[in-house]
């Protein structure tokens, strides 16, 4: 039940225009099924999946293309039946615009469904493992905008205390949760229910900003009709960036995820309520991760609204099913206003992560004015929500000194935006964190490979010292041995026993090679 | 005055022992200074630097004083990291040795290889597998891109190939923030 619990505030944060009405006041429609399906064989935190299937091979809906490979891994699934017509490159939601692997898909129409996961409606009797198990096979990922296997974060071993489901959504434009929250309330229950079971623990919170009144009052409906004392629905105050996971769980508990840690090691785990509902799908109706809701917004679009939509589809149908673009479309950015990125083409799928499409007119989205110097005026450090010093970081970040930034936590940073929104000087910081943080980690990919390329060297090196030293020791066993025999005339007579030899030898190969000859 | 003689050596004999003792008990295996100047080397083992090696050229920049803008596939960025190390000023990078270039991979032409095992032996990373008469080829994740298999190649097939950007390798670029400029961000919000 709705209770009046005990609520803190995170450091920072600002409040921002919400636009959600842009697009929440329609109800969540279903989107047509497109002719063709793009599915990139990686659309989660990890190792890219591996695909299965081959091309002109005949698909069901929810069959798998792909496989997990290790561990924090997730496979695809056909979103609808088909046609495999390509696996290759093709471009993908990506920030770098870069193409990447795909399995592509001619869809027949017929939506003809594969029965490999049957339902476990009795998923009371089976265990975590198990659960965890359909879970990894489905292939669900966070749907906030992480996309990080949720298997895995089920994995959380013993000590867990609450889940936390975020329904938070606090940033500007996006209102798919909430539009999930109003009409798919009872399978968010569910999946809590399922969640609660798997982690075998007993009690969760389901947050929602306070600006999602009709969210809140279908949620606390399902949560009357299921009668679970174990899961509550908070209202939260509507302030960005509450969603973020951190952020979400101070304002809950009064507690502080420790820098480079994560929630479970002080007993909590977040989950986003989508991720609950597509948990609930995959359990009891054997449904793999194959449709999620975006959110379709912007003045750059004719008619602004959430769809679910088939994972794979090309953002060019989500938009056509829209109504198509305005006159007004300059922007097609996936996520939101604040931590969203660039789309260079619509031609790139709707992937896991995709929670919005905003395509914005030059209303929505404003050029950044000409950065200035930093003045030191610490409006970021006021406002930034993991109480860090932008503006120390950016000097370093600038500069290039990648090594001072981790004295001042540049990893804690979750990329919001408020440091970048508040600076007077316009100095785009949260580009240069993002910079710094890509440096870093290319040079450690590039100190790995040096170092193996280290040890392979040494190895070699060694291995032709060793075979030096060897065939020295032959040889000077074999000059001790004939000194050994003593005198010129000894030695002569082992010479000439070996030529003896290699005499015989010859005078024995050559008949057969003459008898050739005649041949 | 006997005394005083015999106390001072008899420290002297006993901090003697006790140094005697440390040295051996806690010597220090090869030259820490030589591992840190050779961490920071790239490891390409191409030898461009006049040196046959990485370690190699890290000894001889220790004890040879031999100049640290020697190295073309570390460039500018390990040219730096080694006079930050060794408090040297930075400089160019010596143009006689090389130029930067962005990383490549070797990779055999398969239907021209004669299989003469002349590359196998040259790659200082064991990084190309084959027999002799046997067709050979590159490991591509092992190779370094030193270029010593290209000389070597009686029937050049051997070609350097520059490693795409995939998602996992791509790098966010440093924002352009120099006058005249104005960034558009990827994202705004309508204030």
């Amino acid at each position: 039940m709705s209770s009046e619990r005990r609520l803190w505030r995170f450091h920072g944060g600002l409040h921002l225009p919400g636009h959600k009405a842009l697009s929440n006041t329609e109800p969540l429609d279903i989107a047509p099924l497109p002719a063709r399906l793009v599915h990139p064989v990686a659309q989660h935190i990890g190792s890219p999946s591996e695909p299965i299937v081959e091309v002109g091979e005949k698909v069901l809906r929810g069959q798998p293309l792909t496989r997990a490979n290790g561990y924090v891994c997730s496979p695809v699934h056909a979103a609808s039946s088909g046609t495999v017509v390509s696996i290759g490159p093709h471009p993908v939601p990506h920030p770098s615009g870069l193409d990447a692997e795909c399995v592509i898909i001619r869809t027949d129409g017929h939506d003809s469904p594969y029965e490999g996961f049957p339902p476990l409606s009795n998923y009371q009797t089976l265990n975590a493992p198990a659960l965890r198990a359909r879970v990894r096979e489905c292939g669900i990922v966070g749907l906030g905008g992480a996309a990080f296997p949720t298997a895995v974060k089920l994995n959380a071993g013993v000590g867990m205390r609450l889940l936390i489901l975020n329904g938070a959504e606090c940033e500007p434009y996006i209102s798919c949760d909430d539009s999930l929250m109003r009409h798919r309330a009872v399978e968010i229950i569910a999946g809590a229910q399922v969640m609660l079971h798997a982690l075998e623990i007993r009690h969760c919170c389901i947050a929602i900003e306070e600006d999602k009144p009709e969210a809140l009052d279908s949620l606390e409906a399902a949560l009357k009709r299921a009668d679970d004392p174990r899961i509550e629905v908070t209202r939260v105050p509507a302030i960005y960036p509450e969603g973020g996971e951190r952020q979400l769980i101070e304002v809950l508990t009064g507690k502080q995820v420790p820098a480079a840690g994560i929630p479970a090691d002080i007993g909590m785990l977040c989950h986003n309520v989508g991720t609950a509902a597509a948990v609930a799908r995959a359990v009891l109706y054997g449904e793999p991760l194959i449709s999620r809701v975006i959110t379709v917004t912007g003045h750059g679009g004719a008619h602004p609204r959430n769809l679910e939509v088939r994972l794979g589809t090309p953002m060019a149908d989500v938009v056509a099913s829209c109504g198509g673009y305005t006159s007004e479309a300059r922007h097609l950015i996936m996520g939101g206003a604040m931590m969203g990125f660039s789309l260079s083409t619509d031609a790139v799928p709707v992937i896991k992560a995709s929670n919005c499409l905003l395509v914005g007119s030059p209303e929505d989205i404003k050029p950044r004015q000409q950065s200035m110097p930093c003045i030191r005026c610490g409006e970021c450090a006021q406002v930034c929500p993991a109480q860090l010093l932008p503006q120390q970081l950016y000097w370093h970040a600038r500069a290039e000194e990648f090594d001072k930034l981790e004295p001042f936590n540049l990893f804690d940073c979750i990329e919001c935006g408020c440091c970048d929104l508040v600076c007077p000087s316009q100095i785009p910081l949260t580009q240069y964190f993002r910079f710094a943080k890509s440096e870093i980690w290319a040079r450690e990919r590039e100190r790995r490979q040096s170092d193996v390329a280290r040890e392979r060297f040494e190895n070699r090196k060694s291995r032709i010292e060793l075979a030096e030293a060897e065939r020295k020791k032959r040889l000077e066993a074999k000059t001790r041995a004939l000194k050994k025999s003593g005198s010129s005339a000894a030695s002569k007579a082992v010479i000439d026993e070996v030529m003896a030899r290699v005499k015989a030898k010859e005078a024995a190969a050559a008949p057969p090679s003459r008898h050739e000859d005649a041949d | 005055m006997l005394t005083a003689i015999l106390a001072v050596s008899g420290l002297a004999a006993g901090f003697g022992l006790l140094l005697g003792f440390a040295a051996v008990r806690f010597r220090t295996e090869g030259d820490p200074v030589v591992d840190k100047i050779d961490a920071l080397l790239p490891q390409t083992q191409c030898a461009q630097c006049g040196f046959p090696g990485c370690r190699p050229y890290a000894q001889a920049i220790l004890n040879e004083g031999a100049d640290i803008n020697r190295c073309p596939p570390g460039g500018e960025a390990t040219i730096r990291a080694l006079a930050d190390l060794l408090d040297r000023e930075p400089k160019p990078l010596d143009p006689e040795r090389g130029e930067e270039k962005p990383p490549a991979v070797a990779v055999i032409d398969e239907r021209v290889c004669i299989g003469c095992t002349l590359c196998i032996q040259a790659c200082p990373v064991d990084a190309i597998l084959g027999a002799a008469k046997q067709m050979h080829t590159v490991i591509a994740s092992e190779c370094t891109g030193c270029e010593l298999c290209i000389e070597p190649c009686p029937v050049d097939c051997i070609e350097m190939i520059p490693e795409p950007t995939t998602l996992t390798t791509w790098r966010w670029p440093k924002p352009d923030t120099s006058p005249g400029t104005t960034t558009t961000s990827p994202a705004w919000p309508k204030a």
